[in-house]
């Protein structure tokens, strides 16, 4: 039986990422909570995670400055928030307790994710070491 | 790793809302400076805040944090008041006092420091899960 990395660790890597690019756009939209016309911005979990485990095991490089690039990143499940009041007066669409008990949440999932992969490393290493 | 742009998010907030904080310190502290011409008088001043987006698109990334595009002040109508025995007191027998009312100033201090406080709690977070992140596997 051969150790794969890939199946011990499952979705968390990925799940971890998308949820480490959640915390910056939450942070931006907590931030700029008193910014006029700033509109929130949050990432579609499932979908990101769906796109990831898509892109999972296809690996391109680019050996060709005009061969195109494949963007990996999570821009495209960036996607504005419905706003839950028409308008504030300012264009400004953050709900600052919204915004951080998202937050909290997604921290909680990030920290979960965190639990499980220490998990996973501490059974990997009683294998490696056969005690 | 996107973490540390947190930290860079919640610091431009945390430079702005003190901005908010200093401006407001600086209108509560002259809401009684009388002058005697309209010119002289102090007026109430306000930090214009907007999001950072022609750095993010200049570094193609996507970090927008707060900055200040700069302090305007209020062009609300001062208070003049009509005080011919009061030594500052022009030729009229007028003197000026700023536009400022104290308790939207105070208003304006408390959100401007729940807003900071926020921004601490998320640049805290971020530090949390970052020592997390960097003890991945290292429990016996």
């Amino acid at each position: 039986m051969s150790i794969s990395f890939q199946k011990a660790f499952g979705m968390h890597p990925e799940a971890m990422v998308i949820r480490e690019k959640r915390t910056q756009v939450l942070a931006e939209n907590i931030a700029n909570a008193d910014t006029p016309g700033f509109k929130a911005r949050d990432i579609d979990f499932q979908q990101a995670l769906a796109h990831a485990q898509h892109r999972q095991g296809r690996s391109v490089s680019r050996t060709h400055e005009k061969h195109f690039h494949i963007d990996s990143s999570v821009r495209k499940e960036l996607q504005y928030r419905n706003p839950d009041q028409p308008d504030t007066g300012d264009g400004n669409s953050v709900d600052i307790h919204r915004e951080r008990n998202l937050f909290m949440q997604n921290d909680l999932a990030y920290r979960t994710s965190l639990q499980f992969l220490d998990g996973r490393i501490t059974s990997l290493k009683k294998a490696v070491k056969g005690q | 790793m996107s973490s540390f742009k947190v930290f860079d998010i919640a610091g431009s907030g945390m430079t702005a809302q003190s901005v908010r904080l200093n401006t407001t310190a600086s209108n509560i502290a002259n809401a009684n400076s009388i002058s005697s011409s309209v010119e002289q008088t102090y007026r109430g001043r306000h930090p214009v805040f907007a999001a950072e987006l022609a750095e993010a698109r200049r570094m193609q990334g996507e970090v927008s944090g707060v900055q200040v595009l700069g302090i305007v002040e209020s062009d609300a109508p001062l208070n003049m008041e009509y005080n011919p025995n009061h030594p500052l007191a022009d030729a009229d027998g007028f003197i000026y006092k700023p536009n400022i009312n104290v308790m939207e100033e105070m208003a304006n201090m408390i959100s401007a420091t729940r807003s900071y406080e926020t921004n601490v709690n998320t640049a805290d977070a971020a530090k949390k899960m970052l020592i997390r992140t960097l003890r991945l596997g290292q429990q016996q």
